[in-house]
């Protein structure tokens, strides 16, 4: 175990790193697709919630290792050869990004819907009421007092995504668990190379979920 | 005392449906400057519904609504305006309670660029005064008590000075000792000439303060008149049986 360490320590940190990268970047998108499609769904207006809904309903409803294959072969392939034309090449890390955005936005989506819904409808009519628009209501009213609520299952869902990088060494991407493979062919180590890799996942999430419970804790002073 | 030469609100043949239900069948009534109007009427009547429309928190299905002659039920008006000039109290109070007291008086006016912030902020400690809690401007509504709260929702309101003021069963929802306090800060509100429609349960208050009520029963506005002739000297069936109850 110490060989693997002293050895191979440099590069699983470096891996570590990328996987960090990857979640980051990840989640910093589907916070954007989770808020845009979050609040589709609660319009008053059926086209956007149905759009909303099919959004989260496809995303939730393909697993994340055949979303990873479709966009990093299958789509070059649809611009590239079935349109034709195009020569669009995207990077393991591009194509990584782009499935942890839409599949933790898929499912932010569905939190941030639900958060707005359980503020009380009061809320938004007290403000429409005063004269100020949907959006002054939404972004000064009613999303403060969601966000409190949503916070929980955020922590959640961030560190699911976080695993689900794991699931994106298929398209080749180095993180974490696509080098540990490489540690363990080179050292037939096996034992000892997922027990390291195991704790290094378990101090990072430890690390995030107690300072969430801080975050959250800090967020709820005075209420 | 009510301006009869000017009509703030005036409502002919409103009718309004939710899906299938049909609520408000046939209203028509016009409110006078300075008015105060008070809608009485059992519950399922409608009255909360018609004072929704007045605003448009509630869409019309049918007929006009005019405030200040602006018929705001036409689509091509910015019923966000219109709404600036009508302050709406509710049951269930609805102060923003993620904003303390103070910002809750202000949001509105500083995002609607009424006022700069300070200004705001000044009119807002007025109002908090006139209904006896500028000592709360620090609070969060969940410190305050039924009453208070209910007293913030009506100088929240009265920040955007508005020259119409809707209540919906503003003392409906507070425990008996709270009531007496709210219904002050509205006798000195009527007092001072605001043009008032009033959707409550409270008799005494009506007959007090009321220029008018309106007997709403069925999604028709079954009778109207002045406190005396509709309170005391009820002429419809069913306004005397609905009296009989609540009385």
């Amino acid at each position: 175990m110490l060989k693997i360490i002293s050895v191979y320590g440099t590069l699983l940190l470096t891996a570590l790193g990328r996987t960090l990268l990857l979640a980051l970047l990840g989640l910093f998108f589907a916070c954007f697709i989770g808020l845009f499609f979050g609040i589709m769904g609660v319009l008053k207006n059926r086209v956007c919630n149905v759009i909303a809904q099919i959004f989260v309903d496809v995303i939730r409803g393909v697993p994340m290792i055949v979303l990873a294959f479709f966009v990093y072969f299958g789509m070059p392939y649809f611009f590239n050869t079935i349109i034709g034309g195009f020569s669009i090449s995207l990077s393991a890390l591009q194509a990584g990004t782009i499935c942890l955005a839409l599949n933790c936005g898929a499912y932010m989506a569905e939190i941030i819907r639900a958060g707005i819904l359980s503020v009380d409808i009061g809320q938004m009519e007290a403000a429409r009421s005063l004269g100020m628009t949907y959006g002054m209501a939404m972004r000064k009213v009613v999303l403060p007092q969601a966000i409190k609520t949503m916070i929980p299952t955020f922590i959640n869902q961030f560190i699911i995504t976080l695993k689900d990088t794991s699931i994106l060494s298929v398209i080749g991407f180095p993180e974490l668990v696509n080098t540990a493979k490489n540690v363990q062919a080179n050292t037939f180590m096996s034992f000892q190379t997922w027990a390291i890799v195991g704790v290094m996942y378990l101090i990072v999430i430890t690390i995030l979920s107690r300072s969430a419970k801080v975050l959250e804790r800090r967020l709820n002073v005075g209420r | 005392m009510a301006d009869k030469s000017i009509k703030k609100i005036e409502v002919k043949n409103l009718k309004k449906s939710f899906g299938e239900l049909e609520v408000l069948k046939d209203i028509s009534t016009d409110v006078y400057k300075g008015e105060v109007v008070v809608v009485i009427g059992p519950s399922g009547s409608g009255k909360s519904t018609f004072l929704r429309c007045l605003n448009k928190l509630e869409s019309v299905t049918g007929g006009s609504i005019i405030v200040n002659g602006v018929d705001i039920t036409s689509k091509k008006i910015d019923i966000n305006k219109v709404r600036e000039n009508i302050g709406m109290v509710f049951q269930h109070f609805n102060l923003f309670n993620n904003l303390n007291i103070l910002d809750n008086l202000t949001l509105a006016p500083t995002q609607l660029k009424k006022c700069s912030k300070e200004e705001a902020r000044k009119r807002a400690k007025i109002m908090l005064s006139k209904v006896g809690l500028e000592d709360k401007a620090e609070s969060y509504p969940n410190q305050l008590s039924g009453g208070q709260k209910q007293r913030v929702a009506i100088a929240r309101a009265l920040c955007m000075e508005p020259d119409i003021m809707l209540f919906d069963e503003p003392t409906s929802a507070l425990d008996p000792e709270m009531v007496g306090e709210v219904l002050q800060v509205m006798k000195e509100l009527a007092a001072d000439g605001m043009t008032m429609v009033i959707v409550t349960h409270e008799m005494g208050f009506a007959r007090e303060v009321a220029d008018r009520v309106l007997f709403m029963d069925g999604g028709y506005i079954v009778e109207e008149g002045t406190p005396e002739e509709v309170l005391l000297n009820p002429k419809e069936p069913r306004t005397i049986d609905f009296l009989n109850k609540v009385l």
